[in-house]
């Protein structure tokens, strides 16, 4: 009875703009601990409302709550607040403050859901806090510039967090980690943003999977962190000067499997990663699937597809340490005379070519012409400039499927 | 000229090689489409295939046909006949009919496999009139070639060595000095090195409709900028326009000074 006793008291307070209660900061004033707070369609044009006690806030029929652009909108700074079915616009753009919609600060076991935000700065702001959920909310920036603008979805020093089908669009960074352990995402959709589709800083241990990242400035970065798990990714049409389906800087022992990356310039930018496992990925497409830039030692790909990119593997060193095997290439031309699906012939994925473009990048210009072919096919035969052990030696007849 | 024209361009259609030509390009387009039945990813293929085949095949059939009408041509010319009318019939009635067989020995297993419905269609047509713009090019430089050696061998080997220039040894020039100048902005010189060379000109019209995205890496921003716009695209149509006049004027002046 002790234990139920704030359940069976807590009460459902309704907000509405003509009701007694019509301002939502007021009522959560009054409010008691677990309390509901029920706010009904309407406009409230309310900022910087303190939710400093566990409640229930929840909209019907999606009312609007509007910052007009003055300053923070939601914070939360208690143990155990649920948000849910509100829409939220115009949070206020500062020089100085990173304004959020919602800042969730040193709070554990809180949940985010069914939230609309649009026209905002920063959207939903994770800092130092735990054991929370951010589940199936829209974010919807129209972010031009990357100074005035903010992410999407911010962790900053957060733990054990479950990010799950949001979609995030138009922003700085649609999802960025800061110094942020244990944290899953899943099924969640960034595109069309700034910089980055998901930016990893710092953060180890983290798992995601199911995402699908699409046509965003520079792609996803994932950079400084340890034991990440990416899996079942979609990476799209990351297009640009300096654009990758994934760039990875200084990243240590993670897994990398079952992801696809289509019509990236670059799918997977690789630089200072060691112990990294690549398996079942799916390169199709893209301009360069894979470039190592340099100190990249004891990485193992496995069982991926190539397929019709301009560039396999870009390498610009002669040393080797990571390992190629068991890979369909779709510009494998060998034979298989023991029909054991294994391609007799090893495959050499550097092209002297894409060692020549990383030296003199004007030469893009005689991509496929007949001259480049030669000189392919010649270095192929006997490798002078190209690792000579970088190779695959079971490549495999059929296509992954 | 028009009659000159007609009677070459009704004995071509009629010879065997026009034929084998037509079967060929017929036979390749078949067998690309039947291998992987996508329409655009055998437009990828063919441009390889008609980069290289094409002004080889205009440069030897435009040399042959030129030192095998020789007789008939020196007819012609006891007659009351312009010169120019006489070497520009014979040199539109090859290239109208190698054109013809490479559109339409391309044209018609494309069709039949559904170009129409595909969305390859822009990609194709670009594909063909790179390709009869080759044609044109390198037909009317062989012509030039070939009436300014009366040696027949001397005037295949200036032809063939014309192609081997073209196709592979001004693209090691071109990457050498690429190579050489690494410290320079280049960016202008690659264009230009770039609009020089027609196969070359051909190869980047094609290419920046099908593998945008590795072109688009760092430097690839200025060739976008340059090819993939509008008056970019018109600029090269201009290029290709004008490496097809240059020899014709090159075959009229030296048509009108020949002694023959």
């Amino acid at each position: 009875m002790l234990l139920l006793g704030p359940l069976v008291w807590a009460k459902t307070w309704s907000v509405c703009p003509t009701c007694e209660h019509s301002s939502i900061k007021k009522t959560i004033q009054q409010a008691n601990a677990h309390d509901t707070l029920l706010v009904q369609k309407g406009t409230y044009r309310e900022f910087e409302i303190l939710v400093d006690r566990p409640l229930v806030i929840k909209g019907v029929d999606y009312p609007i709550i509007d910052g007009e652009k003055k300053g923070e909108i939601f914070r939360i700074q208690s143990d155990g607040v649920t948000l849910d079915g509100l829409f939220i616009i115009n949070v206020g753009v500062s020089y100085t403050k990173d304004n959020a919609a919602i800042r969730v600060i040193r709070s554990k076991n809180f949940l985010i859901q069914n939230m609309v935000l649009e026209q905002l700065f920063f959207g939903i702001y994770l800092e130092k806090s735990s054991h929370g959920k951010v589940y199936h909310n829209r974010i919807i920036g129209e972010a031009v510039d990357e100074y005035n603008s903010g992410n999407g979805i911010q962790l900053w020093y957060s733990s054990d967090i479950e990010v799950r089908k949001n979609h995030v669009q138009g922003t700085r960074d649609g999802i960025y980690l800061e110094f942020s352990d244990q944290i899953t995402i899943t099924d969640n959709v960034s595109r069309d943003n700034l910089r980055y589709g998901l930016h990893f800083m710092f953060s180890d241990q983290d798992v995601y999977t199911h995402n699908t990242f699409e046509n965003n400035g520079a792609g996803v970065a994932v950079m400084f962190s340890k034991f990440i798990t990416m899996k079942n990714n979609t990476f799209r049409k990351n297009w640009g000067t300096a654009a990758y389906g994934m760039l990875l800087k200084e990243i240590n022992d993670a897994e990398i499997s079952g992801n696809i990356f289509e019509e990236n310039t670059i799918g997977i930018n690789i630089e200072g990663s060691n112990r990294i496992k690549y398996i079942d990925n799916d390169f199709k497409g893209n301009g360069w699937a894979i470039r190592v830039i340099g100190a990249c030692y004891t990485n193992s790909f496995k069982g991926n597809n190539f397929l019709y990119n301009s560039f396999d593997i870009s390498y610009n060193s002669k040393l080797n340490d990571n390992v190629f095997e068991g890979n369909f290439w779709s510009s494998y031309t060998g034979y298989d005379l023991d029909k054991d699906g294994i391609g007799d012939v090893p495959y050499r994925p550097v092209k002297l070519f894409s060692y020549v473009v990383n030296r003199t990048p004007e030469t893009i210009v005689l991509l496929r012409s007949l001259f480049m072919d030669i000189i392919d096919f010649s270095e192929r035969v006997s490798p002078v400039f190209t690792p000579d052990n970088l190779k695959d030696a079971q490549p495999l007849m059929k296509i992954r499927s | 000229m028009l009659k000159i024209l007609k009677y070459s361009f009704y004995d071509l259609i009629r010879s065997r090689w026009s034929y084998v030509y037509f079967l060929f390009y017929l036979a390749l387009g078949f067998v690309l489409l039947f291998l992987n039945n996508d329409v655009s990813k055998a437009v990828i293929t063919l441009m390889n295939v008609i980069i290289i085949l094409i002004p080889l095949i205009g440069t030897i059939f435009g040399v042959m046909y030129y030192y095998n009408s020789r007789e008939f041509t020196e007819l012609l010319l006891a007659q009351p006949i312009k010169r120019s009318s006489i070497f520009m019939g014979q040199y539109f009635g090859v290239a109208g009919s190698l054109t013809l067989s490479l559109v339409l020995g391309l044209g018609i297993p494309f069709l039949l496999y559904g170009l129409l419905r595909s969305d390859a269609i822009f990609d194709f047509s670009l594909l063909l009139v790179t390709g009869a713009f080759l044609t044109f090019i390198f037909v009317g430089l062989s012509f030039v070639i070939a009436i300014s050696n009366e040696n027949k061998i001397k005037g295949f080997g200036y032809a063939v060595l014309l192609w081997l220039f073209l196709a592979v040894v001004y693209d090691g020039l071109f990457l050498m000095s690429l190579i050489m100048f690494e410290e320079y902005p280049l960016d202008t010189f690659s264009l230009v090195a770039t609009a020089l060379n027609p196969i070359d000109l051909s190869r980047i019209l094609i290419l920046l409709k099908l593998d945008i995205s590795a072109l688009l890496g760092y430097t690839g921003a200025i060739f976008k900028k340059f090819f993939g716009t509008d008056l970019g695209f018109l600029i090269s149509m201009a290029i290709l326009l004008l490496w097809t006049i240059l020899p014709l004027l090159g075959l009229r002046y030296k048509a009108k000074r020949k002694d023959f």
